[in-house]
């Protein structure tokens, strides 16, 4: 390229050789950040040097660590509530697809605008409103033990089955108004565009308003997925013997609390990859409008 | 007869009378350009015709059958009506093509693989074959506002309204659209037009509307607007704006 | 749970005893005898470590469940936990006054950090597990564990441990009965364990379970206030090591030693047995499973 420039013609698009005074600069830059993060770097290992010699100079610290940190419970202990977290997965793998579908059919009812669908709309209102009041724990116990109670033929009495419901419902309410947050932040000249090409409301939300709602709140909803993720441990006051309350069993058979460490790790190895994957699609997400509005 | 006729048209909005008592025909091959300030009421007319928005009074009468009627089916009207928007509103989850071709296939229930031969012609016809397949944000605005016109006419309208298609436009892209404009008159298409080109409108017009505050204040051929206002507000509007 | 309904069964509980027991009458609140002094005079004022001088401070649950308790008032004397507690408070020399209950659920009984109450009577079985967190005294009660089941269901006649085998069945966390499920029973599903013993009965009235499985003077409370129309199938066979429920104290609590006297002092005057044979007598004559 540049043996075709002329004399006069397009200055070279990139500098070709740095200036004495950019090169001083930037090697002031270089020592300046350099030092900063020397500082930052010493400070917070004294800072942490400080805290946990602290915590190991307190009087109680060998009993802590005996009774939350003991190796040889840790141990002993993992392989059940391991077993046991595969019902935390299990759980969580079928209410998640079950909590978008009704979170998405909720939003979608309320967002409609007819009057012949006022009672669905008030219906659905009342669901949202009384399902994020109630504290997931009582829900799990109010259909755990009451819809097997009301002994209804063909009605489900499993705790496994009756857990999921009830994390669904409650759950189901929290979508909902996520993805309702998601339709109503589309512009409205969307809609607009997608009616004046003879598109019916159906059509327009779903070829035109759901996809892109959806796609914005990608970073709520993983955000409520993790949560769920979770909350599948309130299952066990149902009986079912799931991470916790194997962490449970053994923390009661030896009076230590290490188990429930145990079950905890298990929960973060499941959090931080979907924690770590939500920042990915939100940056993507952000990435993408940002060029858009160049 | 009139292919299009606005009769007495009011629109309230927020206790405010954005518009009293518009009288318009349209006949068949005429275009019509709304002139007038930001807040005079053209792109609230244009969305009424289009049934957008809900009328306070009056009426609407497409092929002689009035569309504000309770009971008409909007959607149906819709499909003979095409507007295009000032900020072009192409779907950002679709590509070009796919924006063109939702409408013929949803709507007028053609077959995916014609619809697509058909919106692949129009992409041709207007200069825009090779970005069938980008998505809008990666095309600059002129060529968004043309494949926003292509969408709008992939669906056969009898009718198509467009308010103000070059206002968020560089000026340098001003010209393309004004370009698309002028072929679809020469094809013989209605249309009505609210615009700020007051040269463009003078070029195209065949009647040319002044709107002032939500009122039809003068009507006549381009001549008679530009060169001879009758009405001192319209004198008033034109001597403001800059004949570009 | 009707208080109403909790009189029957004390009432025959008495009936019962007072008909077999020996004419040193136990009664409410009043001291069994004067403080015996004699029996504890080993116990010096260093090893009686107390948290409030002068008030011995007890801990247990709540609700206090029958028939360790009664009325969910552990200060009523009634019911066999609380009757012991008087018996050793007593022993120790200490008014019925000077005893003093605290709150202390199963969980924080064994949290570290300093206690709320010089011991904690709770029906905790004693594990050598548990020993090396925590000081037990010597066992007050040998626990057998109780299988209980609805009427008419599939397994509300068995007479057999093997006949258990098909059985879903519930426990509470935290006691023995789960190992003893686990070992004796060994059933084909996996147990539901539960929180509370009143979730674990809830899931037997809702068929969800087809037995509970808990200490037997428990499982008959529940068979006669509790469940309607259950019954107590009968109750695990005595293994060699049968668990002993303690009195649970902060780790190396020298009070354990006062404590364990005053409990010999007990035994050995056959009041701990009366004590039993008053509230538990009822459960005693279950079938036991072979």
């Amino acid at each position: 390229m540049a043996g075709r420039l002329g004399r006069g013609a397009r200055p070279p698009v990139k500098n070709p050789a740095k200036s004495e005074r950019q090169l001083a600069r930037e090697a002031q830059r270089r020592r300046k950040t350099a030092r900063s993060r020397a500082i930052a770097g010493i400070s917070s290992i004294a800072a942490l040097a400080l805290v946990i010699s602290g915590l190991i100079a307190s009087p109680g610290w060998p009993r802590v660590r005996e009774t939350f940190f003991s190796w040889s419970e840790l141990t002993a202990s993992l392989p059940q509530v391991l077993a046991g977290f595969w019902s935390n997965v299990s759980i969580f793998l079928i209410a998640e697809p079950i909590i978008l579908v009704v979170g998405l059919a909720i939003a979608v009812t309320r967002s409609v605008e007819t009057p012949a669908f006022f009672p669905l709309r008030a219906l659905a209102v009342v669901y949202t409103d009384v399902f994020r009041g109630i504290p997931t724990i009582l829900l799990v116990f109010l259909i755990g033990f009451g819809v097997p109670a009301l002994d209804l033929q063909g009605a489900p009495r499993s705790p496994m089955i009756l857990g999921v419901a009830a994390l669904v419902l409650s759950y189901g309410a929290y979508v909902a108004e996520v993805f309702r947050a998601g339709i109503e932040s589309i512009h409205p000249s969307q809609l607009a565009a997608a009616r004046s090409l003879g598109l019916s409301r159906a059509q327009a939300m779903r070829h035109v308003i759901l996809p892109q709602a959806v796609r914005r709140v990608i970073p709520p909803l993983l955000n409520d997925f993790a949560s769920l993720q979770k909350d599948t441990a309130l299952v066990s006051v149902l009986g079912v013997v799931e991470a916790l309350r194997q962490a449970q069993i053994h923390s009661a058979g030896a009076f230590n609390y290490t188990p429930y460490l145990a079950a905890a790790l298990l929960f973060v190895l499941l959090t931080v990859p979907m924690a770590r994957f939500t920042d990915w699609v939100a940056a993507g997400a952000e990435g993408r409008r940002a060029a858009r509005e160049r | 007869m009139p292919l299009l006729r606005v009769e007495s048209l009011w629109k309230t909005y927020r206790g405010r009378s954005v518009l009293r008592g518009i009288d318009l025909d349209v006949d068949p091959h005429e275009v019509v350009c709304l002139i007038g300030a930001s807040g005079s009421g053209k792109s609230t007319l244009l969305r009424c015709i289009d049934l957008l928005d809900q009328i306070d009074d009056g009426a609407v009468f497409l092929d002689g059958v009035e569309i504000t009627a309770v009971g008409v089916d909007e959607d149906e009207v819709r499909k003979k009506i095409g507007m295009v928007f000032q900020s072009y509103n192409l779907f950002p989850h679709m590509t070009v093509l796919e924006n063109i071709t939702l409408a013929p296939v949803k709507v007028h229930k053609t077959r995916k693989s014609e619809a697509i031969v058909q919106a692949r012609e129009l992409l041709d016809r207007f200069g825009l074959a090779d970005k069938a397949g980008e998505y809008p944000d990666h095309l600059s605005g002129g060529q968004q506002q043309r494949a926003a016109i292509v969408r709008a006419l992939a669906c056969r309208p009898e009718v198509m309204l467009l308010d103000e298609v070059t206002s968020a436009l560089d000026p340098e892209l001003v010209a393309e659209v004004q370009e698309i404009v002028r072929e679809l008159k020469q094809q013989g298409m209605t249309m009505i037009l609210a615009t700020h080109e007051m040269s463009f409108a003078r070029d195209i017009a065949d009647t040319v509307c002044f709107l002032h505050d939500g009122v039809l204040l003068e009507r006549g051929s381009p001549e008679q607007i530009f060169t001879s206002p009758t009405e001192p507000r319209t004198r008033e509007f034109l001597a403001g704006s800059v004949l570009r | 749970m009707s208080s109403r309904l909790l009189i029957l069964p004390a009432l025959a509980a008495i009936a019962a005893a007072a008909a077999c027991a020996p004419s040193d009458n136990v009664d409410s609140k009043s001291a069994v005898a004067p403080s015996g002094t004699g029996a504890i005079a080993a116990c010096t004022a260093g090893q009686l470590r107390l948290k409030t001088p002068g008030k011995l401070t007890v801990g247990t649950d709540k609700p206090a469940y029958q028939p360790w308790f009664a009325d969910d008032d552990p200060t009523n004397g009634r019911g066999f936990e609380s009757a012991v507690v008087y018996a050793l408070a007593d022993a120790l020399g200490f008014a019925a006054r000077d005893v003093t209950w605290v709150t202390v659920g199963f969980n924080q009984s064994f949290a570290p950090g300093d206690k709320e109450f010089d011991f904690e009577v709770n029906q905790i079985s004693i594990t050598p597990e548990r020993g090396k967190v925590v000081t037990f005294s010597d066992g007050y009660y040998a626990v057998a564990q109780g299988v209980v089941a609805l009427d008419g269901g599939a397994y509300s006649n068995v007479t057999s441990v093997a006949g258990l085998r098909g059985a879903r069945i519930a426990v509470q966390v935290g006691t023995t009965a789960l190992r003893a499920v686990q070992e004796q029973i060994r059933p084909r599903d996996q147990p539901s364990v539960f929180n509370d013993q009143i979730d674990a009965i809830q899931a037997l009235k809702n068929r969800q379970v087809d037995v509970i499985v808990l200490d037997l003077p428990t499982a008959f409370y529940a068979t006669t206030a509790q469940i309607k129309g259950s019954k107590l199938v009968g109750q695990l066979p005595p293994v060699a090591n049968a668990d002993q429920f303690g009195l649970l104290l902060e780790k190396d609590n020298p009070l354990v030693t006062c404590l364990n006297k005053a409990l010999g002092a007990l035994k050995s005057s056959g009041q701990l047995q009366q004590i039993q044979d008053r509230w538990l007598a009822a459960s005693a004559g279950a079938p036991v499973l072979q």
